[in-house]
């Protein structure tokens, strides 16, 4: 896997500059260039393969179900851009170590930047397109970071956001495109893709296919009308400028362009939606480039221009378009970056980039200013230089496509008008900055040379813009010709790379773009006047209000629904349950089921009165709130009869248990709290919440009616059958807690367990205002030595735990269990709370409950851990008879070490709450009255 | 049998419900309390009612299905931890603005 190692090394690599970031700024940058220099030794052991045509895949399912495998692909495009990624990377870094100030957190830049490059390599040799997909968010979010990099700045962290937001938006259309592709071709992988080319092409989702990626390709690559975000990027330090904005990121939506080219392009949509994408940015990036006064945003809008260049050649899909296409990528990435390294020698040294001020610079800095004269040629197009090859190649693909019939002829004609702006740009940057005059008032003056390093990457940039445009043949031809034949996918046709090709109609195009450029810069100020006096529309100011009217009108919708108001939301929720459910409720053909209806008996009838009659006063006498506590405790009882009742011993031992904790639980509240509930609803209020009460009621009970009535499959004869020989127990309903289910009742105490500690946390530092009198104003008694409980409890207490421990020993086989046994031992222990107070039994009894529901989830998880030891699946149990002296045979499960788990959790969480509760008078006392 | 059982259900739900829709603490406590009891209830009824034995295997030929009892009776523990939650959270309430509104209103 040594691609995946290309991409993963400056992710380790990131690490290197933050550990060394005090060891001095060359050392942290000696640092930041070991991952690419690996990388590139990495890169160059295929080259060979690749230039040989080969393309070389190295694969590993990770999530085979979603179409998700870590594979990588090196071909002739990706090796390409990984040779820039990481070679204008290796210059950025040396010219960044000279170009960061002091106070700049160095190792930190270069974590960044690391992390970018490693995102950007993934983009560019993934094989498979969702782990394309992870590495492109990877892209936006690493350059947030650099982008926002002088975070202290509002315009950094502005133009931050608005890049992540625009290009992250953008992703978002590309991951529905690229779902959508792997559905239709049924693999993610783009050997796939590729080869489905014609099935995607013909398939009825292909412009919605091709609509989505193309937003992600034009936000990333800052095609109109989404190029406004790429200006305002240039808030961030000029490295970042030079790396991200030139040569790698926005590269990145013409690298997919390329990189998707086989499988979507050759469409009549294609042709125009490309094209006039790219011919629109082509025009407003070049025209606009020419008023900037700003150096860096000049550099901008004509990298916005040259990309849209890019993306027209795309759109011409024409004989050889993609081959000027890829030829222009190279080109551009050269001389931009050594442009952008130049204005930032130019910032560094002068401390402006305001074109009007800085004028002459020639005399101050004559080697900086022929190599920024260089670059700035080769931008124009001036021929030997390579700028001037692919803007040859570039003006002949425009004459080629007829798909506009009479009308093509605007193709070419709208190219040489980008030529001219281009030339008027680039001849402003030369003629502005290094001769016109004198400097204006500059804040760093006399400036000079910078340091003779940070001088060398744009050198070395420069040769190459050299190098290409003399011999091409022998620089570029060989890497060009595979990075454009496994664009195409296909063989190439013949071209050659010459400078000459004689007297033709588009070296005529070439010339009239140098002569009308020349023109318009002369006649550049009656421009810049007119431009002056246009309304400037501030992209940031309309990005800025675009988002906060999304927030507020996001806000407005949010409080509409979360008004801070209980009743409001539980509305909500009961006015939802009761549509959703009555929809379907209503559906059925009638209500009562097939199954006849059993026969009621006297008793039964009797108990089902009074639990009603319970409930009702319970919510009739609400307000006074004692009362309707003790009408609750009723309803309580009628439901531990009705388990009784219905053949569920079980439910009915835990339901009394936990109806004494509950009714203890909320007296000790209720001391605290107002003893009654003053009227304050309307009668209006009142009204509509007893409809909405009615109606939930009769809902459930419509419900209930209908599924008792209708027969039913139950899994239950599995259990019922399997009881005694898988889990050694009678009792179903405890085998089913502490073996078959018992995964369930492992999360439910630790659940539990959990809820202890956050009640105990919320009593934790609670002060109460304890009141001295109730609320007829009778003062409650201090001292209450209740002779008769404290004794009896002090009896009951043995007892009790004896009880437990029988419930809890014959819980497999009887009725009980851990559950029922640490309720009962959790009452007979309340009851001393209650009869002799906390102090008293804290003092007998010096138990922590938080280690004992600790100690209760732990000894469940190591039984369930335990069967491991022994080759099983978790929780497994095992079963065996032994004969214990006196007691004599007995059948002693694992489940039963389990249940002792669930037991202590049950004890120890029900303790913990009670007691810290019960605790609070003694040692918050407030005191006041109520 | 079957409509008693649904009737009571309804009255249980209605009751809690009611009492939910208050604007003091202590009465929606008491309503969650009751709605649980409903709850409980219906889910132990989707092992149906009957006349079967309770599912201890023995000599009965018939057995009540065990599923719904052991699901039911977590719910109950579980039940009571979260009774137990809202009624601390409205002391805490209590404690820390002095009313026990449910959306924290002072009546002071």
């Amino acid at each position: 896997m040594t691609l995946a190692l290309i991409v993963i090394l400056p992710l380790l690599g990131s690490l290197l500059p933050l550990l060394f970031k005090n060891q001095g700024r060359s050392l942290c940058a000696t640092m930041a260039m070991v991952a690419p220099v690996i990388g590139l030794a990495l890169l160059w052991r295929h080259a060979d393969a690749v230039f040989a045509g080969q393309t070389l895949i190295q694969s590993r399912p990770w999530l085979s179900e979603l179409g998700l495998n870590i594979s990588f692909r090196l071909d002739g495009l990706s090796f390409l851009f990984a040779l820039m990624i990481q070679g204008i990377g290796l210059l950025v870094i040396l010219y960044a170590r000279y170009y960061l100030s002091k106070n700049d957190p160095m190792g930190r830049f270069f974590c960044y930047l690391q992390l970018f490059m490693s995102a950007m390599l993934g983009v560019v040799l993934s094989e498979n397109l969702l782990l394309l997909m992870v590495f492109w968010e990877m892209t936006s979010l690493s350059s947030f970071l650099l982008i926002g990099y002088w975070s202290h700045s509002t315009d950094a962290r502005k133009g931050a956001r608005m890049a992540l937001a625009v290009t992250g938006a953008g992703g978002l259309a590309l991951l529905a495109g690229i779902l959508l592709l792997g559905q239709i071709v049924g693999s993610y992988e783009l050997t796939d893709v590729f080869a489905a080319g014609e099935q995607i092409r013909q398939h009825a989702l292909y412009p919605v296919i091709l609509v989505l990626v193309l937003l992600g390709v034009f936000t990333k690559s800052a095609q109109f009308p989404f190029h406004f975000w790429l200006p305002h990027a240039m808030a961030a330090p000029t490295p970042v400028s030079a790396y991200l904005h030139s040569a790698t990121m926005v590269k990145a939506g013409v690298f997919l362009l390329a990189r998707l080219y086989p499988a979507l392009a050759g469409t009549d949509l294609w042709f125009y939606i490309v094209s006039s994408a790219g011919m629109a940015t082509l025009l407003v990036g070049a025209c606009t480039a020419l008023f900037q006064h700003d150096l860096k945003g000049l550099l901008a809008y004509s990298t916005i221009s040259h990309l849209g260049l890019i993306t027209l050649l795309f759109g011409l899909d024409t004989r050889l378009a993609a081959v000027a296409a890829v030829f222009h990528i190279i080109n551009h990435a050269t001389f931009k970056a050594s442009l952008f390294m130049a204005a930032g020698i130019i910032d560094h040294e002068t401390g402006t980039r305001d074109m009007r001020r800085i004028n002459g610079l020639l005399r101050f800095m004559p080697h900086t200013a022929v190599l920024a004269m260089v670059a700035a040629s080769a931008m124009a197009g001036v021929p030997l230089l390579n700028g001037f090859l692919s803007k040859e190649m570039f003006f002949t693909e425009t004459l080629e496509q007829h798909m506009l019939g009479n009308w093509s002829w605007l193709i070419p004609l709208g190219a040489t008008l980008g030529g001219v702006f281009s030339v008027a740009y680039s001849l402003r940057f030369v003629h502005d900055v290094f001769f016109n005059g004198k400097p204006v008032n500059l804040p760093k003056y006399p400036p000079h040379e910078p340091p003779r390093y940070m001088r060398v990457p744009v050198e070395i940039l420069v040769v190459m813009c050299l190098a290409v445009g003399l011999a091409p043949g022998f620089t570029v031809a060989g890497l060009l010709a595979v990075a454009a034949e496994s664009t195409v996918s296909n063989a190439l046709p013949e071209y050659s790379l010459a400078i000459w090709h004689g007297f033709n109609l588009p070296l005529f195009m070439s010339f009239a773009a140098m002569v009308l450029g020349i023109l318009v810069y002369s006649l550049r100020r009656p421009l810049f006047d007119w431009y002056a006096r246009q309304r400037d529309v501030d992209a940031k100011l309309v990005f800025e209000a675009a988002v906060q009217r999304l927030v507020r009108g996001a806000g407005q919708i949010t409080l509409l629904l979360e008004n801070a108001s209980l009743q409001r939301y539980l509305l909500c929720l009961l006015l939802a349950a009761l549509v959703v459910t009555g929809f379907w409720l209503l559906q059925l053909p009638a209500l009562r089921g097939p199954v006849a209806l059993t026969p009621i008996d006297g008793v039964t009838l009797a108990g089902a009165v009074l639990t009603m009659l319970s409930a009702v006063a319970t919510a009739y006498w609400h307000r006074l709130r004692l009362v309707s506590l003790v009408t609750l405790s009723v309803v309580g009882l009628g439901v531990v009869l009705a388990f009784a009742r219905f053949a569920a011993p079980d439910l009915a031992l835990t339901q009394i248990s936990v109806e004494v904790v509950t009714i203890v639980l909320l007296m000790l509240a209720l001391f605290f709290l107002p003893a009654r509930t003053p009227r304050e609803s309307s009668g209006l209020r009142r009204g509509r919440d007893l409809i909405i009460a009615l109606l939930c009621g009769a809902l459930v009970g419509a419900l209930a009616f209908a599924m008792l009535t209708r027969p039913y499959d139950s899994i239950a004869d599995f259990f019922l059958a399997n009881s005694v020989t898988g889990g050694g127990g009678h009792n179903v309903v405890n085998v089913i807690l502490v073996d078959f289910r018992g995964f369930d009742t492992m999360g439910e105490i630790t659940v539990l367990a959990i809820a202890a500690i956050a009640i105990y946390a919320l009593i934790d530092g609670l002060r109460l205002r304890v009141p001295g009198a109730d609320s007829l104003g009778k003062p409650w008694a201090q001292r209450g030595d209740l002779l008769m409980l404290v004794n009896l409890s002090h009896v009951l207490l043995p007892l009790a735990l004896m009880i437990s421990v029988y419930i809890f020993l014959r819980g497999h086989n009887l009725p009980g269990g851990g559950f029922i046994a640490g309720l009962i031992t959790a009452v007979a222990l309340i009851l001393q709370y209650v009869a002799s107070g906390e102090a008293w039994t804290a003092q007998r009894w010096p138990v922590n409950y938080h280690w004992l529901a600790g100690a209760g989830v732990l000894i469940a998880g190591a039984t369930g851990v335990g069967s491991w030891a022994f080759g099983y699946p978790f929780l497994t149990s095992s079963f065996g008879h032994f004969h214990i002296p006196l007691v004599g045979e007995i059948e002693l499960a694992t489940a039963m070490l389990f249940d002792l788990g669930v037991y202590l959790t049950v004890v120890g969480a029900t303790l913990l709450i009670l007691a810290n509760l019960g605790k609070l008078p003694q040692s918050r006392v407030v005191g006041g009255d109520f | 049998m079957e409509l008693l059982y649904a009737i009571t259900l309804a009255v249980l739900t209605s009751c809690g419900v009611y009492l939910m829709l208050r604007a003091r603490t202590f009465p929606v406590v008491v309503g969650l309390a009751l709605l649980s009891y409903a709850v409980n209830l219906y889910l132990f009824a989707t092992g149906r009612l009957g006349d079967a034995a309770p599912a201890v295997l023995g000599k009965a030929g018939v057995y009540a299905d065990p599923l719904p009892q052991a699901l039911v009776l977590t719910a109950i523990v579980i039940g009571f931890a979260m009774t137990a939650y809202a009624l601390v959270l409205a002391l805490r309430a209590q404690g820390e603005l002095d009313s026990d509104h449910v959306d924290g209103k002072g009546d002071h």
